[in-house]
């Protein structure tokens, strides 16, 4: 079984992921769900350096805190403007 | 369609998808248990071959070079997409828009962040081949150091810097750049793509042979793609946003 094999900190970080995962979908309001999946996305990056996959924490990092949030604030902005 | 009808057919399905992926997850090899023989021995062969100490940047620019070659295309034909749909003729000018920063704590932390981060970004693409890092994730990182210019300065000084004169030339070499370097293999009489100038000395910027210079153009064309598609998303939808306040 997979989850017995788990260093702890692994099981922790993979806990931290879940919590996180479940506050996005629970956070209602689209511009602080955008924070919430900020932190959501540095804890991803968190994971994937623990999961020693340093070369995908950096690709995470810049689609995380970047790429996305510009995407979805633009079209939020677009979205409200009509 | 009534809720009772929606939740009929959404515990069903949940149940089925649940028992699927508790099915999946019972079968798979326990954890760091990897069982391909692939990345074990890539991870014998790579450093002794090639002289590369970061095995990821070896696989993806020399040993399947030719599929990153794939990859880089579907960044560029979607960048060429975006901006043919919203690079239009008849968008405004945005003028003087007032959206300079006020905080000058803000704007001097910031200037003083872009500088930083440009340096790292084109630190993990140089050194790419010897720690984590190369072409993709430094110009990925390169071109959100370049947005910082926008969030702590003002549009004015961010369309000097990310202007399609500037963007569109580094785009273009770095997406042929990567082929040309592939074909000059080919007038050697070798495969195409093969790596002619390597391997280096291992654990040096000069490790990665000719893969380095794919590295480099993969690490332009991705930055001047990403910053294309900001600068394209900005002009399309922020500016008309802030001129109208």
């Amino acid at each position: 079984m997979i989850l017995a094999s788990l260093a702890p900190l692994q099981y922790a970080i993979f806990l931290l992921v879940a919590v996180a995962a479940t506050t996005v979908v629970l956070t209602r309001d689209v511009q602080r769900q955008i924070v919430v999946n900020g932190f959501y996305g540095i804890l991803l990056v968190i994971l994937l350096v623990v999961l020693a996959a340093p070369d995908v924490a950096l690709s995470m990092l810049a689609v995380s805190t970047v790429g996305y949030p510009l995407v979805v604030l633009i079209a939020i902005a677009k979205s409200r403007d009509r | 369609m009534t809720r009772s009808v929606r939740i009929g057919i959404l515990v069903p399905a949940l149940g089925l998808f649940g028992f699927l992926l508790a099915w999946a997850l019972v079968g798979i090899p326990s954890f760091g248990n990897y069982r391909g023989s692939y990345g074990y021995i890539l991870n014998r062969v790579v450093t002794p071959e090639r002289h590369m100490t970061n095995v990821v940047t070896g696989v993806v620019f020399d040993y399947r070079g030719f599929d990153t070659m794939g990859e880089e295309f579907i960044l560029f034909a979607a960048v060429v997409g975006v901006v043919l749909l919203l690079r239009q003729g008849g968008r405004e000018e945005p003028g003087d828009l007032k959206d300079s920063v006020g905080s000058d704590g803000v704007r001097l932390g910031g200037t003083l962040a872009v500088g930083v981060c440009v340096l790292v970004s084109l630190w993990l693409v140089a050194y790419g081949f010897v720690t984590p890092g190369g072409g993709f994730q430094g110009g990925a990182a390169l071109a959100s150091s370049v947005l910082l210019v926008f969030l702590v300065a003002s549009h004015k000084a961010w369309s000097g810097v990310a202007s399609n004169r500037v963007l569109d030339p580094f785009e273009g070499v770095g997406a042929g750049g990567y082929v040309v370097i592939g074909l000059g293999a080919l007038i050697g009489g070798l495969p195409f793509l093969t790596n002619v100038l390597g391997p280096g000395t291992a654990g040096t910027l000069w490790s990665g042979g000719s893969a380095a210079f794919v590295n480099w153009s993969a690490g332009m064309e991705v930055a001047a793609a990403n910053l294309i598609l900001f600068t394209e998303f900005i002009d399309e939808y922020v500016v008309p946003l802030a001129a109208e306040k």
